[in-house]
């Protein structure tokens, strides 16, 4: 009933669920209107919203209005149609993380070097989250951006101490579990979603 | 008074002075804070894109251990980004069986386990609905007569769970503010974005939030904040911006304890002051003693 791309083939059938959700909008425009990023984004959220019910995932994945929104929920408080819309924005991003979009190498990395850091010690020691991430970043110019605000923390101290526990609180076994039930979760979705 | 008390990453690192201060105003207040042992990180904006249960999970181990204090107790939470986590899975497993069930057998990985028992209260809430204008009032003894602050809540302390304040227009600093002698500065910037966690990952948008909140202060004293993202947004950034804009746009930010705790008379090291990123001098001079 809804045109889909030829391309499209999201295989873990999140963008069934977020399409779902978003069945009710009736493109009011709301949503945009409320947004801070708006301005900054290719798409409007009421367009990317569109797309969605159409399924376009491509479409979708060329466009960074998902990765700019900023956990705001004012969208989500005024959509009158009660949709979860930063949900919705934060699913996307998951889809796209999973895929590797290459154009959102660098938020995938902020975001999975951050979580390497709470399964290894429970806790986020900033500093070391940081030097993880531009690591990972492979780009030696981007820490400059960082330097002023870097240095400001290092002279106050706040980058290395007040861990407040002398021995960490590594969370591999959650970590794990969490995987392996997703993993048997994807396993009877996929299964039933198979034509 | 009691509550359970959740600092969460920040507190321990870029936003101790908001951990300073807050155990600071709470023991002057006579409330009394109990730090759930052994807690952990609540997987802050970073682990639900990348799994919505492992970011539940995250969280309800923590409200697991509060659990442990006993049914009903509350956990005071002074971050914005770990309250709504926090609250979004007792939520969960509160209102939701079959989540409740999923949550579980994750926990069992860490021998825990967790009924949505327990109540999850942001500091401002603490501070405006519990101890409030009446019971805060006493314990002032400092004037601020002549300053303008302006109270920043940012988003989600305030939505999407509306708790304590209204989500679009909030109130709930003014009593807090007014107490001081201090006046309101009547912004519509109170409740917009900082950019949050887009400063890092996508600074042209970021900075631009954080442009726009600093423009609107001008013709206040200072900032007030309730969240460490939105502190260091505001104050972290606000030389990059200023250079940026070729606008001189510094001004003092606090976090509301640190601005209570002066009203109180409470000395500026145990309120974290020498931790902050941006004190002006003029502000200083006048205030800290
Ligand atoms: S506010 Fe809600 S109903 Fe209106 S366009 Fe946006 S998503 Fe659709
Ligand atoms: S939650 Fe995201 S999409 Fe919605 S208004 Fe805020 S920044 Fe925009």
């Amino acid at each position: 009933m809804f045109e889909t791309d030829k391309n499209d083939n999201p295989t873990d059938g999140s963008l069934n669920v977020i399409q779902a959700n978003l069945r009710p909008c009736i493109q009011c425009g709301t949503c945009t209107a409320s947004c801070p990023n708006a301005e900054q984004m290719d798409l409007t959220p009421r367009k990317m919203w569109r797309l969605v019910i159409l399924g376009r995932l491509t479409d979708i994945m060329a466009s960074k209005t998902f990765i700019l929104c900023s956990d705001c929920y004012t969208c989500t408080l005024r959509c009158p149609r009660g949709l979860p819309l930063t949900e919705s924005m934060e699913a996307l991003k998951g889809i796209a993380f999973a895929r590797q979009e290459t154009q959102f190498r660098n938020s995938r990395l902020f975001y999975e070097k951050f979580m390497q850091t709470v399964r290894r010690y429970g806790r986020v020691r900033e500093m070391e989250f940081m030097t993880r991430y531009f690591t990972a970043m492979k780009n030696p110019l981007t820490p400059f951006r960082f330097a002023p605000l870097g240095i400001k923390l290092l002279g106050k101290r706040k980058v290395t101490i007040g861990f407040g526990k002398s021995s960490a609180t590594p969370l591999d076994a959650l970590f794990d579990k969490v995987a392996a039930m997703e993993q048997a979760q994807a396993g009877t979705t996929g299964k039933e979603k198979t034509p | 008074m009691k509550y359970l008390y959740y600092p969460g990453c920040s507190l321990t690192a870029t936003a101790r002075e908001y951990d300073l201060s807050t155990r600071a105003v709470m023991a002057a207040a006579g409330v009394s804070l109990t730090e759930i042992d052994d807690w952990t990180c609540c997987g802050a904006s970073a682990a639900a894109p990348l799994s919505h249960l492992l970011s539940l999970s995250l969280s309800a181990r923590n409200l697991a251990l509060a659990e442990q204090a006993g049914s009903g107790s509350q956990i005071l939470v002074p971050c914005s980004a770990c309250y709504l986590n926090l609250k979004k899975a007792n939520d969960a497993l509160q209102n939701d069986a079959e989540r409740r069930a999923t949550i579980n057998e994750a926990l069992k990985a860490v021998d825990l386990s967790a009924n949505g028992n327990v109540r999850v209260r942001h500091l401002l809430d603490v501070l405006s609905m519990d101890l409030g204008k009446k019971r805060l009032s006493p314990f002032i003894t400092r004037s601020f007569k002549g300053l303008t602050v302006a109270p920043y809540y940012g988003c989600q302390c305030l939505r999407p769970y509306v708790e304590f304040d209204d989500p679009e227009r909030p109130v709930s600093m003014e009593p807090l503010v007014e107490i001081t002698g201090a006046e309101i500065l009547s912004w519509e910037m109170g409740t917009r974005c900082c950019g949050a966690s887009l400063v890092s990952t996508q600074p042209e948008t970021g900075l631009e939030r954080v442009c726009t909140i600093l423009k609107a202060a001008k013709g206040a004293d200072l900032i007030v904040t309730v969240c460490p993202m939105c502190q260091i947004n505001l104050d972290g950034w606000q030389s990059k911006v200023s250079q940026m804009t070729g606008e001189d746009l510094s001004i003092t930010v606090l976090y509301l304890p640190q601005f209570l705790g002066l009203a109180m008379g409470i000395d500026d090291k145990s309120l974290g002051l020498d931790l902050n990123l941006a004190i002006l001098d003029g502000f200083k001079e006048k205030i800290i003693q």
